[in-house]
């Protein structure tokens, strides 16, 4: 039990500092142009790295993921929202193990 | 000026990432009680840390005992994005952004609240405050529905929620790739690396939020050398 506070602390607090530090100290305009470019790019280029290619290993039938992931990929290219995209991914998944399970 | 019209645009702007908070929350709580977790404690996880990949791999390390350090240099490798969203997020912070706000609501930098608020041309404190509501507490919820419900559901079901987190990515990327080449660049070169420090031999015993970290650092370090954003730009 004590086991779990003690991670519980360490995860709460490594994620709340370092959400919270650069948020609360950096108060001037960044005026290097490559910095702030950086900072333009970095959280595409993180959610990118996050997703691929974890998203084929998330599901026991990789081949279902990749349904997922193209579906997820065609109605984000149409615009559609976050909830569209990710649910439409899920049921994707969802029917195409299923139809996996049959065979 | 700041108004309550601000606060409640904000409310709106952060209903999609709650809904799409639960359903992939839903799949942290089942997981988290399949692991052996009682409910109150993944809904507490949630409560306090608020952040999708670092729970996922926070309660697998959990699962060995005395994993202190491994614990915390996991979360500071996963979580290091958000220091550098949170640089990107205090350069449009408006001036009523004063220094105890920016500690609290700084709680609240997800990914997808980063993303919408990134958004904006100039963040204030009551948008960004109503952003965090929704999402927040669809994130506790869905863990708390999640962890009571986790028996019930089949684990087909639950395979399929675990791709949630991924499609709001790809949401968030995908039209802002299509629409800005330089960012489609940097979306290239973070996927090819990602894969690469998955499949290689020697790379892919890189700890998952390291090669996370050092993708992204290299795929926005790149596009920043080859398109530098213009002055009126975030």
């Amino acid at each position: 039990m004590t086991y779990y506070w003690i991670c519980l602390a360490i995860m709460a607090g490594t994620t709340y500092l370092l959400r919270a530090v650069p948020f609360a100290l950096v108060r001037k305009k960044i005026q290097n142009t490559f910095i702030r470019s950086f900072l333009y790019y970095i959280p595409y280029a993180v959610l990118t790295a996050m997703t691929v290619p974890a998203i084929f290993y998330a599901v026991d039938a990789p081949l279902a993921a990749a349904a997922g992931f193209v579906v997820a990929l065609i109605l984000a290219f149409l615009k559609q929202g976050l909830t569209v995209v990710a649910l439409a991914a899920c049921s994707t998944v969802y029917l195409t193990s299923l139809i996996f399970t049959c065979f | 000026m700041s108004t309550n019209k601000d606060f409640f645009r904000g409310l709106r702007a952060g209903f999609p990432i709650g809904a799409g908070y639960f359903s992939v929350s839903l799949s942290f709580g089942i997981l988290a009680v399949s692991y052996g977790f009682t409910w109150w404690q993944a809904v507490v996880i949630s409560l306090v840390t608020v952040t999708s990949a670092g729970q996922f791999a926070g309660i697998q390390t959990m699962l060995t005992p005395g994993q202190y350090f491994p614990l915390l240099l996991s979360q500071v490798t996963i979580n290091l994005r958000y220091s550098m969203m949170s640089v990107s997020l205090s350069q449009k912070a408006d001036a009523a952004f004063g220094r105890l706000l920016r500690w609290l609501l700084g709680f609240f930098i997800t990914d997808e609240i980063f993303a919408v608020a990134a958004g904006e041309a100039v963040v204030k404190p009551r948008f960004f405050a109503g952003l965090t509501v929704l999402p927040w507490i669809g994130w506790v919820l869905g863990t708390l529905s999640g962890s009571l419900l986790g028996s019930i559901l089949p684990a087909m079901l639950m395979d399929a929620l675990s791709v949630a987190l991924y499609g709001m990515f790809i949401a968030i990327v995908v039209p802002v790739a299509k629409q800005e080449k330089p960012v489609l660049l940097a979306v290239g070169i973070a996927a090819v690396c990602s894969c690469l420090c998955s499949w290689l031999p020697g790379l892919k015993e890189l700890p998952g939020g390291i090669s996370v970290s050092i993708c992204a650092i290299l795929a926005a370090g790149v596009a920043a050398a080859i398109f530098p954003v213009k002055e009126d730009m975030p």
